[in-house]
């Protein structure tokens, strides 16, 4: 640093113009994200599997009756991404959203970069709005990537066929095609309130490995609760049944009733895990990072 | 409060307190920063100084009293910032991202951020061929240099540094110095958080100085340096005779015998001058007589230890006064 020729204000600048908003902290959540790995990690396990999925097809052709869809498999490869959505509910698709809800507010403080920002010109609720939605945005990004790439890998393997419904009544190719789209919409609820789940315990560890393991922890205990004897009654309120609403859009005609009672479930599950981070976030004390 | 008034000024603490269940980390610090100050804010490890500096900038929510900046409570909202910068411990950047994408992301979260004006506060930084590098292959000095940028890029009225020098080379704490020095010509009011106390000294007007959570003084440096009283050495020909001799003399005290010299305070400058009577008469001739100027340093270790000793505040409070 030449203190010679230190110019202490900055010229040409005549201030500030603007303030900034929650979009300004959204862009650069999802700028800071493109620059993570683990992003990357995430992602190319939404298409590595799809992929992976469609070369064991390849190779091994699926026996009748395994699963919902099992037999189509091997005629259309449409039914490709609907399997995916059956199996990813387990671990995949928590752990895809855990790399990155559960890292979003914990990384600042393992950066010591939550002090830089908090004392800036934006407001708490500002910074803690755009992490929510640059994290939401990744997790949109990666069901929809996961399930174009299972469209894609399943076609190339299949073809692009008509699919019969969970019904028995046959869906024409294109059809089928918007109702795969609609399910990944469908898919998005759970998914986000595990979003949420994850924010929340990103803000309450302070520390990205746990937040991360705590999010893929709570998915499996749900799982874990739902197989329990004795307490499958719970069911219809645990969070991981609601992973498999979207299969009211593949019955003909179509079936609203999980599709509406997992929008209620799920939100009982994500607003008060939402509420209970942004709480936090706005009233804790930066005392490390 | 929530509006700031033009006449407020830069920084206003009153009765600061934070806990931590049974830990006292701030016990009820009063701070008055004026504008134009350049206010050095001492303590040892653990006194509490950068649990205030966070809580100055609203980073942690204090137990009890109030933080007004430029009249503004920056709990209540971050606007109370606007023209505040600064850093507490060492500035931190996001280490996966280059210098210059760092300070980007920081003007933006101002409102700002051209491109030009992120040039400029590298190129004031020395740090324009490196802003391409991730941040987390810099050293500490170019961390703190960073820091500053990043400050500047805030285009700030008040600036409070903590520890700005650490872990930098000689060459860089002058520069920092000298930074600071120019930042303060620019009217820019400034609070230092330090343990270098020579440094302190060199560029600050008034000090606060904080032990175990409390405030035991504040005020000028030069008020608190005369606070200590006139302190002499004398060297003679003949010592064991001129220490009887000090003792004896009225006026004169805490005489002591170090350093091949005899050391005394004087309540004023004619006790000295029968002193020296006193002791060429007595037979012990002068060689020097040398009055004594109170460093900061011995000023703050007499300040906290004997808030140490005592467990009360000493304080001061000369506050006000402008440099």
């Amino acid at each position: 640093m030449s203190t010679g020729a230190v110019a202490t204000r900055v010229p040409g600048v005549t201030g500030r113009t603007r303030r900034p908003s929650v979009f300004t902290v959204y862009r650069w959540e999802l700028f800071k994200l493109v620059h993570l790995k683990r992003t990357y990690l995430g992602l190319a396990f939404a298409v590595a599997v799809p992929v992976g999925f469609a070369v064991a097809i390849h190779f091994r052709h699926v026996q009748h009756g395994d699963f919902a869809f099992a037999t189509f498999l091997n005629r259309s490869g449409l039914a490709l991404p609907l399997v995916i959505l059956l199996f990813g509910a387990v671990w995949m698709f928590p752990l895809i959203v855990a790399l990155v809800a559960g890292d979003i507010i914990a990384s600042e403080d393992h950066n010591g970069t939550l002090k830089t920002v908090l004392t800036r010109s934006l407001e708490r609720w500002q910074i803690f709005a755009g992490k929510v939605l640059a994290a939401t945005t990744y997790a949109i990004v990666a069901i929809l990537l996961n399930g174009s790439v299972a469209v894609v890998a399943g076609t190339l393997q299949s073809g692009f066929h008509s699919l019969q419904s969970l019904s028995g009544t046959t869906v024409t190719a294109s059809h089928a095609l918007v109702l795969v789209y609609l399910s990944l919409l469908i898919y998005l609820i759970p998914i986000v309130t595990l979003v949420f789940i994850g924010v929340l315990l990103s803000t309450l560890f302070h520390n990205s490995a746990a937040a991360v393991v705590g999010t893929l922890m709570v998915s499996l205990i749900f799982q874990l609760i739902g197989v329990l004897p004795g307490l499958t009654g719970t069911q219809p309120y645990l969070l991981s049944t609601q992973f498999n609403a979207w299969q009211g859009l593949l019955r003909t005609p179509t079936d609203w009733a999980p599709i509406v009672h997992s929008v209620w479930v799920c939100a009982m599950y994500g607003v008060p895990a939402l509420v209970a981070a942004f709480l936090l976030f706005i009233r804790r004390d930066v005392a490390g990072g | 409060m929530s509006g700031g008034t033009a006449s407020a000024p830069p920084l206003k603490v009153r009765g600061l307190e934070k806990r931590y269940g049974h830990l006292v980390a701030v016990a009820g610090v009063d701070l008055t920063i004026e504008s134009g100050d350049v206010y050095g804010y001492l303590g040892p490890n653990g006194a509490g100084k950068t649990t205030s500096l966070r809580m100055m900038l609203g980073l942690i929510r204090p137990t009890a009293g109030t933080v007004r900046v430029f009249g503004r409570d920056p709990w209540e909202s971050v606007r109370a910032l606007d023209g505040v910068a600064g850093f507490v411990e060492a500035p931190t950047f996001y280490p996966y991202l280059n210098g210059r994408r760092n300070l980007e992301l920081l003007a933006a979260f101002d409102g700002g951020g051209s491109g030009e004006q992120v040039e400029r506060a590298l190129e004031t930084v020395e740090l324009a061929d490196r802003a391409r590098d991730k941040v987390k292959g810099y050293s500490h000095g170019m961390r703190q240099r960073l820091g500053i940028a990043a400050a500047l890029l805030r285009q700030p009225k008040l600036l409070l540094l903590d520890e700005p020098t650490t872990g930098l080379d000689p060459g860089g704490m002058r520069d920092m110095r000298v930074l600071v020095r120019r930042l303060a010509d620019e009217g820019i009011t400034i609070v230092l958080s330090s343990h270098l106390l020579a440094e302190v000294e060199d560029v600050c007007n008034r000090v606060g100085i904080v032990q175990s959570g409390k405030l035991v003084y504040e005020g000028e440096i030069s008020a608190l340096k005369r606070s200590a009283g006139a302190s002499y050495t004398v060297q003679t020909t003949d010592d064991d005779r001129a220490l009887q001799i000090c003792r004896a003399q009225r006026g004169i005290a805490d005489v002591r015998s170090q350093d091949g010299r005899i050391w005394f305070s004087a309540e004023e400058e004619r006790a000295v001058a029968t002193l020296s009577q006193a002791l060429v008469e007595g037979g012990a001739l002068i060689c020097s007589l040398q009055p004594q100027t109170a460093r900061l340093e011995d000023l703050f270790f007499s300040l906290t230890e004997a808030s140490e000793r005592d467990e009360q505040p000493v304080a001061e409070p000369t506050v006000g006064a402008a440099r």
